[in-house]
């Protein structure tokens, strides 16, 4: 199956995946106009320390914590894509408490936040690769 | 071979060996037997019901289709009254037989309820653990009885106060002076506790009920509490008695080995009804809680289909929000205490020999999955940044070789 995969050597910290993944999630079609003094709710988030800097976002897990922690059922994996019922989902994470990469979020409506592949919005694929101005992160099949 | 499937239970554990099993084995039968009415539900969603978050529609676990799909004989409000480990058999209520090839018992638990002088002259005394308990106190309050009296400020006592808070006047009694006693400590519970005051909830606390005359609870310091409802809230222990009967090794819970394989030949256990290794610590426990259970209920539904499955990651693990607080605790508070709260935001790491044992997180609960791998996977803390872990959770602290692999994807 097709993921993102980070390349860290090539992160420039620009954190501009943060925001495509953002507007992906708007389904507006101006990222200018989406996101214009909104304070952003990414699911892949960039992590700067001493100049080291990389993007983490959802593994798709073979095998989830998340969905099998989910104590609603809300989690679960569509053609491997581990994703989430957001009406279904209470916000109790569990499944932030089990991830071991950090990649799942509180949203702002109570539910969780995690990235789907852009699977639940209109571009298809990853925005975020999209966006990104240095191959930082690839969307690949690699076997894994 | 067309192999039979039994299952008594039908929560979490049962819903984790079903899509093990028919992973495995779309041919051989399923029966599953449940004690409720209901089609699988969250148990942990009844306090959400009760406070309107989550509708009657909304509280089950998996789709209305589940039981077709999977291809299961479900028989609900059907209790099993015994097993037979030697002629493979189990016995309902009923009196019909059930031959078995593969058994998984995912009982659950039982609530405790303390033989209180007096219980018996109480009017409107509820346990609070199925979904008939929630519909049950709904009914209670909504007819006018507004008083509530919760014998247990523990996670079920708490998610009982909050989900009925709007609509009772709730008092809540506990023989321990702290709240949350079994996955807090000291330092923690105090800031939940004020907190649950300031949210209405009546907290007596370090103060047992003696006895109860009517609906009249006398306390050990002599005060007395009326109420119109009682909760009992004194905790779980579990069903592991139709086991024990059958002469299988039990403790405090039915004893699994980590394959979920109990004492018995083609008999497994998971979920709430067992005892097994809290890896945290080395020892067995009960650890009544859903992951667990269906991890549990995973693996035994794979090895019962012939797929080998191992599970010894089981540690103890509370995710809840008490009145908006965020309050997140994984592993055994034992060794050395790392602090790094501020203010509200409390962080509070224990260790010993080199490994992350616990942790109590609340308010900021961002990324705790990287603290809970690190005790799951008893990462050595001098391998990675632990001071820096501690106050910035990420993969930061974990070095270049382990991000390629995880991130990177590179073996």
């Amino acid at each position: 199956m097709k993921r993102v995969y980070v390349n860290e050597e090539w992160c420039l910290g620009c954190h501009l995946c943060e925001y495509y993944c953002a507007f992906a999630q708007t389904n507006e079609n101006d990222i200018a106009r989406a996101l214009k003094d909104k304070v952003i709710k990414p699911g892949i988030r960039v992590e700067e320390h001493n100049g080291i800097c990389f993007a983490v976002s959802c593994r798709h897990c073979e095998e989830p914590l998340c969905a099998k922690s989910c104590i609603t059922g809300a989690l679960t994996v569509v053609s491997g894509i581990v994703s989430v019922d957001t009406e279904k989902c209470i916000g109790c994470y569990t499944c932030i408490l089990n991830c071991p990469y950090g990649a799942i979020s509180p949203s702002e409506k109570g539910a969780i936040l995690k990235c789907q592949l852009c699977s639940d919005n209109t571009h298809g694929s990853p925005a975020c690769v999209k966006g990104c101005p240095n191959k930082a992160i690839v969307f690949e099949e690699r076997g894994l | 071979m067309h192999r039979k499937y039994v299952i008594i239970g039908n929560s979490a554990a049962a819903v984790g060996a079903v899509e093990a099993i028919r992973r495995n084995d779309r041919n051989g039968s399923i029966v599953i037997f449940s004690k409720e009415s209901q089609s699988t539900y969250s148990r942990p969603l009844i306090s959400y019901y009760n406070q309107g978050k989550v509708g009657r529609e909304s509280i089950y676990f998996r789709p209305d289709d589940f039981y077709e799909k999977n291809d299961c004989d479900f028989r609900p409000g059907t209790s099993v009254f015994k097993i037979d480990i030697h002629s493979c058999t189990i016995t309902t209520d009923s009196g019909s037989d059930e031959k078995y090839d593969r058994l998984l018992i995912a009982t659950g638990s039982e609530p405790v309820v303390p033989p209180f002088p007096g219980l018996d002259t109480v009017s409107n005394v509820r346990t609070y653990t199925s979904f008939d308990d929630a519909l049950a106190l709904e009914e209670l309050i909504s007819s006018g009885l507004s008083r509530v009296l919760i014998v247990g400020a523990g996670l079920i006592g708490l998610k009982c106060a909050e989900g009925i808070s709007k609509k009772a006047d709730v008092t809540c009694v506990d023989l321990s002076d702290k709240v949350l006693s079994s996955i807090l400590d000291d330092v923690s519970s105090d800031l939940i506790s004020d907190h649950i005051r300031s949210n209405g909830i009546k907290l007596v606390l370090g103060n047992a009920v003696k006895a109860f005359s009517g609906n009249k609870a006398e306390l050990a310091d002599g005060s007395r509490i009326d109420f119109d409802v009682l909760v009992i809230a004194s905790g779980v222990r579990p069903c592991a008695s139709l086991f024990k009967n059958a002469g299988g090794l039990t403790g405090k819970g039915i004893i699994i080995d980590d394959h979920c394989r109990t004492s018995a030949e083609n008999v497994f256990a998971a979920g709430d009804c067992v005892e097994s290794v809290d890896m945290s610590t080395g020892k067995y426990k009960v650890m009544a809680l859903l992951p667990n259970a269906y991890m549990q209920g995973e693996c035994a539904g794979s090895n019962m289909s012939d797929t080998e499955c191992v599970f010894n990651k089981a540690i103890p693990m509370n995710a809840l929000t008490l009145f908006g607080l965020h309050i997140l605790t994984t592993g055994s508070y034992t060794g050395e205490v790392s602090d790094d709260s501020e203010g509200n935001d409390i962080r509070r790491f224990y260790h010993s020999d080199n490994r992350l044992n616990g942790y109590i997180l609340i308010n900021n609960i961002d990324k705790a999955g990287i603290y809970t791998s690190m005790i799951r996977d008893r990462v050595p803390l001098d391998t990675i940044d632990f001071g820096l872990v501690r106050k910035a959770p990420g993969l930061m602290a974990f070095g270049r070789v382990y991000r390629d692999k995880t991130l990177g994807g590179k073996s």
